[in-house]
């Protein structure tokens, strides 16, 4: 079977639209605490368009611009939203046992989403051309030398960091954001802890 | 739903669910949160510190900063990987140093850089500048070094007049009219672009001036908006709003004696991140660690009505039957 076939196979047995788009769920699921995962979405789409106004001016716009300015903030408040609600999520998945069951690699594409979205964050703080930017750069380039990172990822090089901030680490995330919602709906949420009637009688 | 869906659903109460209403009333909702916050709150944009405003404002921060670039005794010049072969800021975990084995990327002369390469550029408008910099390129390193020191400790004792740096008398030869060359070219403005920009047109790589602002003035400026590393440092934003508040584990190394005392302190604190992230992404397969959140309970919380509907669900078991004793009483 040669690579392309295999992968149609998979895609047609994995990439289910009745588990994509479910027209019912658990009824578990309707609880607040089911709703932070989307919230984070949410959150990221404003991240996202913002950051493509901001981009598509140029990153010194937003210092003299009052429109550029407010730009600015709802990119900062939703980057704000999204790791408080990604937070919040990473939590409740976590004292829910979220792996359960199979999904392993759900929880960890997750933990990739959180840990890349931090870079992408921390690239973007450095990029603001501002006194925030330069001291965080300057503070932070000597935990990134000290590991041997800095000669490559040199935080004090504006170019390089808003090249990853607007397309190397956003693409990363948004790839990792996509993974992590398929395998959600691939294998559905996890199915609460049995209860200790359900351990004797499975 | 697939096959496999309903199988792991079975005994489960299902319920209609719209998950793209569900998403749209996310964005509805957030959408209106984040201009919110963004039109009441705004958001911070503390201007960069320049070398001109160090130049203009403190004249003897900028002339020691400069004699320390063009002496060597400023920590860059002897700094290590990625910049130069030195040896002060070198890390290591245990016998290894990543630091150095990633080799010298970035080479950085803070004299040759940050001093003599802009003092060449005033040069060509600045005759005086000219002459200083030929007598001082033709004297023995010895002899640099004693007027370095001379113009050192006669900035010590100089005062600041106006916009004039008064020096007491001194043996320091052509150092003087070439920092001072330096603090007018800093003045100017002029002395980023020179720093950063030769010999190339285009640049978008502010190492070397911000390197320069870090020997004194930054650091002095990020104390005093209480930004420096023992006061939870990159982690916080200037004013009063959120900073980078996800990286409290990593700004919480170095407030921990053991890491924050050794001189490999962001070496260790980098490594702990690393082993932590790397747990955390491996939770589901390390033993006990897996099993936390069924021993911590929180999920009867989470999951309340469902058992409580599970509970009502429940066969009721079949009441005791009351003893009968043939002759007694029932």
């Amino acid at each position: 079977m040669n690579l392309t076939t295999a992968l149609r196979q998979r895609l047609r047995r994995d990439v289910v639209l009745d588990d994509m788009l479910p027209d019912e769920l658990p009824a578990y699921v309707h609880s607040y605490v089911y709703l932070f995962g989307i919230a984070t979405i949410a959150s990221l789409v404003f991240v996202i368009l913002s950051g493509i106004v901001l981009a598509a001016a140029g990153p010194t716009w937003w210092h003299v611009s009052s429109v550029g300015h407010f730009l600015n903030s709802v990119h900062f408040w939703s980057v704000q939203t999204f790791f408080f609600f990604l937070v919040l999520h990473l939590w409740t998945t976590f004292f829910q046992g979220a792996w359960r069951d199979g999904r392993g690699a759900t929880w960890a594409v997750g933990m990739l989403c959180f840990l890349i979205g931090i870079g992408t964050a921390f690239t973007g703080y450095i990029s603001q051309q501002n006194f925030d930017a330069q001291w965080i750069a300057e503070q932070g380039k000597d935990a990134m030398n000290a590991i041997g990172i800095g000669a490559f990822f040199n935080v004090l090089d504006f170019g390089q960091m808003y090249g990853f901030h607007i397309v190397i680490l956003p693409v990363i995330v948004s790839a990792l954001v996509g993974l992590h919602l398929l395998l959600v709906r691939r294998l559905g949420v996890v199915r609460p802890y049995p209860t200790q009637a359900e351990e004797v009688n499975p | 739903m697939s096959s496999r869906q309903s199988a792991y659903y079975r005994g489960i109460t299902m319920a209609p669910y719209d998950l793209i209403k569900e998403g749209l009333i996310a964005i509805a909702v957030v959408g209106v949160l984040v201009f919110g916050l963004a039109g009441v709150l705004s958001s911070p944009d503390v201007p960069p510190l320049t070398v001109q405003h160090v130049a203009t404002t403190a004249p003897l921060t900028f002339l020691q900063t400069a004699l320390g670039e063009l002496d060597g005794t400023d920590s860059i010049n002897n700094y290590g990987p990625p910049y130069n072969r030195g040896t002060g800021s070198v890390q290591s975990l245990g016998p290894v140093s990543l630091q150095r084995l990633a080799g010298v990327h970035i080479p950085i002369n803070t004299a040759q850089d940050m001093v003599l390469g802009p003092l060449r550029d005033v040069a060509r408008m600045e005759p005086s500048v000219a002459a200083a910099l030929q007598i001082f390129g033709h004297a023995s390193t010895t002899q640099q070094g004693a007027w370095e020191a001379a113009y050192g400790t006669a900035l010590a004792r100089a005062r600041v007049q106006g916009t004039a740096v008064q020096l007491p008398a001194g043996g320091y030869g052509p150092v003087a009219p070439m920092l001072t060359g330096l603090l007018t070219l800093g003045r100017s403005g002029l002395l980023e672009p020179a720093i950063d920009n030769s010999p190339r047109i285009y640049s978008t790589d502010n190492t070397r001036s911000i390197l320069f602002l870090q020997a004194t003035a930054l650091p002095a400026a990020a104390a005093s908006s209480h930004l420096v590393g023992s006061q939870w440092g990159m982690m916080n934003e200037t004013g009063n709003y959120p900073g980078q508040a996800w990286l409290w584990l990593y700004t919480l190394g170095y407030q921990i004696p053991a890491y924050a005392s050794s001189p490999n302190a962001d070496a260790l604190v980098m490594a702990s991140i690393a082993v932590l992230s790397l747990l955390l992404i491996l939770v589901p397969w390390i033993p006990g660690l897996n099993r936390l959140p069924r021993l911590l309970g929180v999920y009867r919380l989470i999951w309340r009505d469902y058992y409580r509907e599970r509970a009502a669900l429940a066969p009721v078991p079949p009441a005791p039957q009351p003893l009968v004793i043939p002759g007694g009483r029932p």
